[in-house]
């Protein structure tokens, strides 16, 4: 199979649309970059803040979902001690 | 900011070869895309290589199906920034992820696969996921016809 591939030997979750859960609600929908020492680096990022969101955290997914990331941060790290969970955005309906 | 021509140019092949168009300047794109009538697929290629690695042979898979869209083509992501844009204007409702697939029935979207929807699976998942957009643009005309 072909396929070129520019930047191997990454993390496993490298380059993947993830869901990132927070406390209190808290929730970040990205591209996985790595984990390091400052945290989760994330890129292309969506963020859910419960205080502030129009919808249920459930129909804010959905949406995604289906019509992609709305990116509100470029970059992003988000401190060790903030990431409670990572989970695929595919994967993250089963697991909830 | 776009990679030297030279090595993105075997990924641009690894499309154009299987027949579909590659769409380079706006003009490209509006001349494909502005008439809004029939059937078309635009794949959003990507150097990426964790999604469109797996992408670019799906999309070799998936084009040997029975039914395909009226025009299939491509547009090339950090690579052709003015016609990439342009292109994804035509699918603005969706929002930009590379690579991506976009699934057009007289200018409206009947299917789209996201980059969430590529990564981290198998070509021959990802050709499945172009299939049903095959069928899906044909299953749209057939009702309307």
């Amino acid at each position: 199979m072909s396929g070129h591939v520019f930047h191997p030997g990454h993390e496993e979750l490298h380059g993947v649309t993830v869901v990132v859960e927070g406390a209190e609600g808290m929730t970040w929908v990205g591209r996985y970059h790595e984990r390091n020492d400052r945290g989760v680096q994330m890129h292309d990022v969506a963020l859910y803040e419960p205080a502030s969101a129009t919808l249920p955290l459930s129909a804010w997914i959905e949406r995604l979902m289906k019509f992609g990331i709305r990116v509100d941060a470029k970059h992003l790290v988000i401190p060790n001690e903030s990431a409670i969970r990572i989970v695929r955005l595919t994967e993250y309906a089963q697991s909830t | 900011m776009p990679y030297h021509e030279m090595m993105v140019k075997p990924m641009r092949e690894e499309v154009t070869r299987l027949g579909i168009k590659e769409l380079r300047t706006v003009a490209d794109v509006d001349a494909a895309l502005g008439s809004s009538e029939g059937t078309a697929m635009v794949f959003v290629n990507s150097v990426c290589g964790c999604a469109a690695g797996g992408a670019r042979p799906a999309l070799a898979m998936a084009v040997s199906h029975g039914v395909k869209p009226q025009q299939l083509y491509t547009v090339f992501a950090g690579q052709d920034l003015d016609a990439t844009a342009r292109a994804r204007s035509y699918f603005a409702d969706y929002q930009p992820s590379s690579p991506s697939v976009a699934f057009l029935r007289d200018g409206e979207v009947v299917h789209f696969i996201h980059r969430h929807m590529i990564e981290g699976r198998p070509p021959q998942v990802i050709a499945e996921e172009i299939i049903k957009g095959f069928d899906k643009v044909a299953a749209e005309g057939a009702r309307a016809e």
